[in-house]
């Protein structure tokens, strides 16, 4: 069957039956009550949930062959407790489980891969997976296939019952023995730990990891002891010059540096910048320059904003203390600076995940965003964004909050070069569709900005620029100036084998991703 | 033309190519090619590396090419100064259009 950004895909992939994207805002509404399998429970008898060690807990915790087991990815690329639990399961003999984390990290010594290869893991389902892992997976490791979800649909499919966690292992870089924990304070801090709220109040039991035992109460508190049920001390958590050590340094390219300030132009252009506006920028080296540009403009039109929403940086920090912006909402840290500030400062908060992207909530913050700032692997004529996939078919990215920053901002901005080396970045068609085009406002580049006429705030931006004298050209122009640059490239070559599935924000299934022909 | 020495031309910095042209006596035109994007643009660089060869009349050669997402024009630059490196001569400006 083919979906409505025109994907073909099969009806039933393994044991996932697919439900394919219909567009956005044709999502159906979810009548049953949020499913949860926190079940109530008369606390540990002796009042202690200290473990001695991480086999002791997973063997509390009855952790069987199948089950599902979740973690989250708040300590990037310095994660060390899902190597140690993953470590601690396989010497239990526990295989076959659904490895549920809320993105995949690249994790080496041991690898994921060794994991699925002894059979201890043979699902995974994440928003995003790279490196080893990625290269494996599209090679044709698994027998099912992956699950890639945004991050606004990973705690959709926890509270619809899609995705049922069994035992939710969440590190903390402090925590007291009863299970108060937080990611703000301790040698190890990652900052907000938004990604496992959701995790907390629906797995079945919940184990916290962490190598900074405080004296009860934990002081800040992000996850509360009555969702905890053990607690087990480890020497380390995470490597502190990986989660991030300083703040990300802004970026001396040229070419990216001319698309961050075109994009501040593009906001500052626009009406709905004025006092009280919103924005998400992200991390990437572009949108770290866009947040700086973007600061200029509020300084130079003395215009202040409300709040900024997702993941934070320094920089954003810096606004901040500026008195740029009123309140930081921090689903997640990207550097120390950013991991720090929010025990630092009470207008820097910690949200969950879910608050921040989740459609199906009582409210979104993503609803109340006017700009938000994304970046992409490649965009095609139809304005569709890849975030996954690299010019070769291998693995990339991930979803994160991608698809669910442009379905929700008012105005979402890519901001991409037409080509990074010899690989054309404005195509035909994406390799694999993750954002549909339709959510896509414009489309900036150093030749120039792109508007997409079928986004709903087509006309008003276009009389925006008009207004302050901004030219813009279409996507077919930069996709034919890429293409004039690179030539054109041999199609990547799959076979029929769906590796991965890509779930839009409702659920959908809005493509797929077939193993690579070798 | 015979090839008496090595000729290296590019960097390994991205956008940019390495190539090395080296003397390869009798044995034709042999390519090498280490790229990350071989399967979208392998032959349309080797017939690239190709033309240049011909244009130099150079009939016997190990051309390597270490690739870091150079576009066509780089190659090509880079594989006519390889040449006239591993030729000792020096490149004819007149000749260009």
């Amino acid at each position: 069957m083919v979906n409505a950004v025109g994907r073909e895909m099969p009806e039933k992939i393994g044991s996932y039956t697919v439900r394919p994207f219909e567009g956005t805002g044709k999502a159906k509404k979810v009548l049953e009550p949020v499913v949860s399998k926190r079940r109530p429970k008369l606390g540990p008898e002796d009042h202690n949930k200290l473990c001695k060690d991480l086999k002791e807990a997973i063997q509390k915790t009855g952790l069987k062959d199948g089950m599902t087991i979740s973690f989250h990815h708040c300590f990037r690329e310095g994660d060390m407790v899902i190597a140690q639990v993953l470590t601690a399961i396989r010497e239990l003999g526990i295989k076959h489980l659904r490895f549920a984390p809320s993105a995949v990290v690249n994790i080496k010594n041991p690898s994921v891969v060794s994991f699925v290869e002894d059979g201890t893991i043979d699902r995974i389902e994440a928003s995003g997976i790279r490196g080893e892992l990625g290269d494996a997976v599209i090679d044709g490791l698994m027998e099912e296939p992956v699950i890639l979800r945004p991050h606004g649909a990973r705690p959709r499919a926890i509270e619809t019952g899609d995705l049922q966690i069994d035992v939710a292992f969440i590190g903390a870089s402090s925590s007291d023995e009863y299970g108060n924990c937080t990611g703000q304070v301790g040698p190890n801090a990652c900052g907000s730990l938004g990604y496992a709220f959701v995790d907390a109040s629906c797995a079945e039991q919940v184990v916290i990891v962490t190598d900074n035992l405080v004296e009860y109460p934990c002081c800040p508190t992000s996850i509360s002891q009555q969702y905890v049920d053990y607690v087990v001390v480890v020497d380390q958590i995470g490597d502190p010059v990986k989660i991030g050590a300083g703040a990300a340094r802004m970026t001396k390219n040229p070419r990216d540096l001319m698309i961050a300030s075109k994009a501040a132009d593009a906001i500052a252009a626009s009406r709905l910048f004025k006092e009280g506006f919103s924005f998400q920028t992200g991390a990437g080296a572009i949108s770290i320059a866009c947040t700086n540009y973007l600061a200029e403009r509020m300084e130079e039109r003395g215009i202040h904003a409300s709040f900024a929403l997702g993941g934070m940086t320094a920089n954003i920090i810096e606004m901040f203390k500026k008195g740029l912006v009123r309140v930081l909402e921090c689903s997640q840290s990207f550097d120390a600076v950013a991991a720090r500030a929010i025990a630092e400062y009470p207008n820097i908060l910690e949200i969950d995940n879910s608050v921040y992207s989740n459609p199906y909530t009582k409210g979104s913050m993503l609803d109340k965003l006017n700009f938000g700032v994304l970046g992409a692997l490649e965009v095609d004529t139809d304005f569709n964004l890849n975030i996954l996939t690299g010019m070769s078919g291998e693995m990339m990215g991930g979803l994160g909050g991608g698809p669910d920053v442009a379905d929700g901002a008012d105005i979402s901005i890519v901001t991409i070069p037409v080509i990074r080396g010899r690989t054309p970045s404005i195509v035909p068609k994406v390799f694999t569709c993750c954002t549909p085009g339709e959510s896509v406002a414009m489309v900036v580049t150093e030749a120039g900005i792109a508007l997409n006429p079928k986004h709903k705030y087509y006309e008003m931006l276009k009389e925006d620029f008009e207004a302050a004298g901004i030219k813009t050209v279409s996507i077919q122009y930069l996709c034919d100036l890429a293409i004039s640059y690179t030539g054109t490239p041999k199609p990547i070559e799959t076979t029929d084998k769906v590796v991965a599935v890509v779930e839009y924000r409702d659920g959908t299934v809005i493509d797929v991703i077939r193993q690579i022909k070798r | 033309m015979r090839l008496e020495n090595t000729g290296i031309a590019g960097t390994l910095e991205s956008s940019d190519v390495m190539v090395t042209v080296s003397p390869n006596p009798s044995s034709g035109i042999d390519i090498q090619i280490d790229s990350a994007v071989s399967a979208q643009y392998g032959d349309e660089m080797r017939e690239t590396v190709q033309a240049v060869m011909r244009e130099f009349d150079i009939t016997d050669a190990v051309v390597q090419l270490q690739d870091k997402g150079a576009l066509d024009c780089v190659i090509r630059a880079r594989c006519e100064t390889a040449a006239c490196r591993a030729l000792g001569v020096g490149f004819n400006w007149k000749g260009e259009k």
